[in-house]
Parts: C-alpha cells; structure tokens; sequence
C-alpha cells in the first residue's frame, strides 16, 4: 500500500480544474445535438472529472462528495430516465421511443418534440455513464473496499 | 474442456466467415444500405427530427433501441464490478 501524498500543487490545480471540466462535460452532453458528443462521451468527461478528484484528495474525500450508494443509485436513474422516455411515449399512444407523441405533453410541436426526447435520453445516458465510470473506478482502485486511498 | 472450447470457438469462427461471403463489398454505393436507408436519413433528418446533426439523430432517434442497449451494457459491466470485486464493510 502506498501512503496517501499530500501534494498542495496537485490539489490546487485539481481544485481549479475540475469546475472546468465538469462544466465542459455538461455542455458536451447538451450540445450533442449540434455538434460531436452526446451522452457517451458527455458522462465519460464528467467521470474523469471526478475520477481526477479520486486521485489528487483521497477515496475517503471522494466519497463524502459522491457516496457509493448514491453512486450505484446514478448508475440506476440514467437508465430509468431512458427508459421512461420511452414508456411515456408508449403511454401516450406512438411506440417505444417515438418522440413525436412526447408533443401531446410538451408545448412544442412534434417534429421539437423529438429533439427534446433526443436531449432526454442523451442526459440519461449521461448518467449513467458518469456513475459507471466513477463505480469501476472505485472498485478497482481500492480493491472493492472503498476505505484506502489509491494503494 | 480447453480444446471442446477451442473446437467451439473455430466452428463459430468459420460460420462467421462464411456469413461474410453473402455481405456487399466494403464501401460499394449499390449495396442496399446505401440505396435505402443511408439517404433517407441524410435527407430527412432535420425536417424529421429538428436536429442539425445526422449523427445524433441516427444514434438517438433512427436507432433508438440499439443505444438503449448500449446503455444497459454499461450498466450491466458496473453490476458485475460490483459484484464480483466490491467487498462488503465488515
């Protein structure tokens, strides 16, 4: 095991960073329509950020920030949020995933309506992605106890 | 149970290859991808979906369920790092 490192020059370039690069990964994620990214790539970055937290503190920190269950529960949510999207369409009369019908509830018209359930789906997986990122990173690093740091 | 695997592993190989013979040729404008479905949605994309971006609109409209898919493989590969690594607090 490696002992923890105190390093103020790594924690405070962290500390000025990772505001960026979560803001950064959240505009990835709402601007896929528009431009390359999307849900993927969106959650990975706002995985990264708080994997580089993990690294520059210490697990223990980590996790007052993003508790595990809280994790696992993110993990859960992306998919339910996805997956909802598409029953609500079921339930209001298109198919699975047919966005379209999403404009019976929306005040948009259906042809905006698909680009909000497009959005929809894209934070879902966003979600998903960021907690799964975050939740085999932990697991591994610490051997699947989540009490030592980085050892 | 090493070469029972193997055999397996070879005989699904040669199914594979076999399969491929039937497929059209790597990037060949008449195959029937590139006829029906690829125009449609280069065409239609942004009167359909209001989405500028082809990508997004194949990947989260078009093909709606195939990400979906994609999202529980990724949940499913967090389930099982959970499950076999993680080790309960004692």
């Amino acid at each position: 095991m490696i002992a923890h490192l105190e390093d103020v020059i790594i924690q405070t370039v962290c500390r000025i960073l990772i505001p960026f690069i979560q803001v950064y990964g959240l505009y990835v994620i709402a601007h896929g329509h528009h431009s390359p990214g999307g849900g993927f790539q969106g959650g990975v970055i706002l995985g990264a950020g708080f994997i580089l937290f993990c690294v520059a503190y210490d697990i223990n920190e980590a996790k007052r920030r993003l508790s595990e269950k809280l994790d696992t529960v993110f993990c859960s949510l992306g998919l339910i949020i996805y997956s909802g999207i598409g029953f609500t369409c079921l339930v209001l009369g298109g198919n699975y995933l047919n966005y379209s019908r999403l404009g019976r509830i929306l005040p948009v018209d259906p042809v905006n309506a698909r680009s909000l359930g497009i959005l929809g789906i894209e934070i879902g997986v966003g979600i998903t992605v960021m907690a799964v990122m975050v939740s085999i990173f932990l697991d591994l690093v610490s051997r699947g106890k989540h009490e030592e740091g980085l050892g | 149970m090493k070469p029972l695997a193997l055999i397996a592993v070879l005989m699904t190989g040669i199914l594979l290859l076999y399969g491929t013979i039937d497929m059209p040729n790597w990037g060949d404008p008449d195959s029937p991808a590139s006829i029906h479905v690829s125009p449609r949605y280069i065409e239609k994309t942004v009167e359909e979906t209001a989405v500028p971006n082809v990508v997004t609109s194949a990947l989260a409209d078009y093909r709606g369920y195939d990400t979906l898919g994609e999202t529980v493989v990724i949940f499913t590969a967090a389930m099982a790092c959970i499950l076999l690594i993680r080790r309960p607090r004692k």
